[in-house]
């Protein structure tokens, strides 16, 4: 038996994001986000008195900052009341909300945003906060190193080298190019080892960006778009918080959840995975089974540009994006978030016969 | 436009965490230079060991005691540690499945550089001088050359003066920005000025400006100057002394809508008798000598406000 759709035809009508730099001082949270929340409305010509609910993905570790998400919430024009809500995670599970709340059919509009300011912190460190507290965090292994302990398990297998990693990472600063948004655009040398086997090259650039979506439902969003993305299925899920349980070179998660959002049921043409570091890519296409026939990261992916907290909404945008483009019929879009691909969320985007 | 405010800010804790039954037997056991795991239903050693099966979920208690000494499984090569991590010198991030367990524990193993380490390799605990419970009980593994040892054994997991909680010390440094609106505000009082920004769209005046109308959601970006005087909206009478805060108790603690404001901010008020303050009660600010911002505000003589002119703004 077929899966059976989601409850209620839902799409993202419009997708924003600021441009990606290594810094942002001469903006807080609030004042680099704003724009984009602009951009996506008046791409739909809503105001924000028309949206149902409004979710957003941020963490303020990143910059220190407390309660930076309700200075956030300024730039929504919150008062009089909206419905909101917020996740510490990326932006991505605040569109998975967003879109729950939708096909329980209290609201037939969403705006969701994400955004990340890494650079007053040192986010290597910052990220192993959210590690096992008893017996991981003391050691402060840090972003880099548990990726690198991943892509040694990688090597040892058989599944990659390190020419490869690099072949990973030219193709997606190459794809860049085509991105005005992204950090590093155009191919460069893969530079020293940061943490062995992981090169310069293989590690995603540090910095600061947002980005914003709006999805719709129904009728409610063929008006408000030429060729929405319509959501065919969505799913996330999460696998052993030990590194040591995992296995590193597979993920189980992805493929689980690929395969709840329906993903599997027939080919996509594009795939717009959240793979911060090279080699979580070789493990994505393995868990996702996406051939060479399937376009990888059209938009440069998070090599090219990786606002913590925002990287996995943007990838659900720029599939969103070229489907509206007519550039996808059907497209994969994947989130990640925690040390080596721990938790997972693949939506499936598809836009309608032309 | 000038340069936007920079200040160093140091975010640090030290993390109580108690501790489960099977965390604590581990971690004593460290102490005790024992490494123990956790056997699951399903028979496989977890090592560290959980409180609850990763797979089923269910409550694991079955504690047994495995080698000091493992085999790497992965390893990254770390040439230059960062503050907290276990060794000071180049070292390798490894996995290391003991001797006995199923499963790996991530730690640092000291070695000569990356030649001299590959997956596979023999390693052994190298104990901490001195002990007390924690993860870092493993100062780190070294190189080993004997073979695997012995299935693991059952233990019972007692041992005296079991920890039952760790204290995690976390410190992150950064560097601050309070971003465009902020510094002009904070630029502005250390000019003993008060600067606002006002909404283009509902022209309401915000103090401290944040850059955002939250009510209309667009950047408020044209600077007014407010104050120095203003109203107090509404107040309370604090009672309990702050630590490290040198003001004698009661004091008044209130909101303040300084003149053009739409918005009232926080303020101390003295110069006046704490049960004799009252709404409406017009203040100014008290500058000390070479502060950046006002020490409290004191009442300027004036007749009070009419409650018409603030009601809006409590």
């Amino acid at each position: 038996m077929a899966a059976a759709g989601p409850l209620r035809d839902v799409a993202i009508v419009a997708f924003g994001q600021s441009d990606h730099t290594r810094t942002s001082d001469e903006h807080s949270e609030v004042e680099m986000l704003m724009p984009v929340l602009h951009d996506v409305l008046a791409r739909t010509g809503l105001k924000t008195s028309d949206i149902g609910f409004t979710c957003s993905g941020s963490s303020d570790y990143l910059a220190g900052r407390a309660f930076s998400f309700t200075m956030a919430l300024d730039g929504v024009g919150a008062w009089p009341p909206i419905s909101e809500s917020h996740v510490e995670m990326d932006g991505a599970w605040a569109l998975y909300e967003a879109w729950v709340k939708i096909l329980t059919g209290e609201v037939d509009t969403a705006l969701v945003y994400s955004y990340g300011k890494s650079s007053p912190g040192p986010v290597r460190d910052v990220l192993t906060r959210q590690l096992d507290p008893y017996y991981v965090a003391p050691l402060w292994p840090d972003s880099v190193a548990l990726a690198a302990l991943q892509a040694q398990a990688l090597i040892d297998a058989g599944e990659t080298d390190e020419a490869a990693l690099a072949g990973v990472a030219a193709r997606s600063r190459e794809s860049a190019l085509a991105n005005s948004h992204a950090q590093v655009r155009g191919a460069r040398p893969q530079g020293d080892y940061l943490v062995r086997p992981l090169r310069t090259g293989d590690v995603p650039p540090v910095g600061d960006g947002a980005a914003a979506v709006i999805l719709a439902a129904g009728d409610r969003a063929r008006e408000l778009c030429e060729r929405p993305a319509w959501i065919r299925g969505m799913d996330h899920r999460i696998e052993a918080h030990s590194l040591g349980v995992r296995d590193l070179t597979d993920s189980p998660s992805a493929r689980l959840a690929a395969e709840k959002a329906g993903a599997f049921q027939r080919p996509v043409d594009t795939a717009e995975l959240h793979a911060p570091f090279s080699s979580q890519e070789v493990v994505l296409r393995k868990a996702l089974r996406l051939g060479d026939e399937v376009t990888v990261n059209p938009s440069g992916g998070a090599l090219a540009a990786n606002p913590m907290m925002a990287a996995g909404l943007i990838r659900l945008g720029e599939a969103a994006a070229r489907v509206q483009r007519g550039e996808s019929d059907r497209a994969l879009a994947h989130a990640t978030s925690g040390p080596c691909l721990q938790q997972n969320l693949v939506a499936v985007l598809e836009g309608e016969a032309r | 436009m000038p340069e936007v405010l920079k200040a160093p800010l140091i975010v640090e804790f030290p993390f109580t965490r108690s501790l489960g039954p099977v965390q604590s037997a581990f971690l004593t056991g460290l102490r005790e230079r024992t490494v123990l795991g956790v056997r699951t239903s399903a028979g496989k050693v977890l090592v560290p060991p959980v409180e609850y099966d990763p797979v089923t979920a269910e409550e694991i208690r079955d504690l047994v005691e495995v080698g000091a000494t493992g085999t790497v499984t992965t390893w990254a090569w770390n040439h230059e540690p960062r503050p907290g991590q276990p060794l000071d010198t180049p070292f390798a991030w490894v996995l290391v499945e003991l001797d006995g367990a199923d499963t790996a524990l991530l730690h640092a193993l000291d070695a000569e550089g990356p030649d001299s380490v590959r997956t596979g390799m023999r390693v052994r605990v190298r104990w901490a001088a001195e002990r007390t419970g924690t993860i870092k009980d493993i100062a780190c593994f070294e190189p080993y050359d004997g073979e695997q040892q012995a299935q693991p054994r059952p233990h019972g997991g007692e041992f005296e003066d079991a920890v039952t909680g760790i204290v995690a010390p976390a410190r992150l440094d950064y560097t601050y920005s309070p971003g465009r609106a902020q510094t002009g505000y904070i630029n502005a009082l250390a000019e003993q000025r008060a600067v606002g920004q006002r909404c283009p769209s509902c022209r309401k005046v915000y103090v401290p400006p944040r850059g955002a109308c939250p009510t209309c959601g667009v950047a408020t970006d044209e600077q007014v100057e407010v104050g120095p005087a203003g109203t107090v909206t509404t107040y309370c009478i604090v009672n309990i002394k702050a630590k490290n805060l040198d003001i004698e108790v009661p004091y008044v603690y209130a909101h303040i809508a300084l003149d053009g404001a739409d918005l009232a901010l926080h303020g101390r008020i003295a110069g006046i008798p704490y049960d004799q303050v009252r709404m409406g009660l017009r203040v100014e600010p008290v500058w000390r000598e070479g502060g950046r911002y006002p020490d409290h505000y004191r009442p300027t003589g004036e007749p009070d406000a009419d409650y018409e002119t603030y009601k809006e703004l409590i």
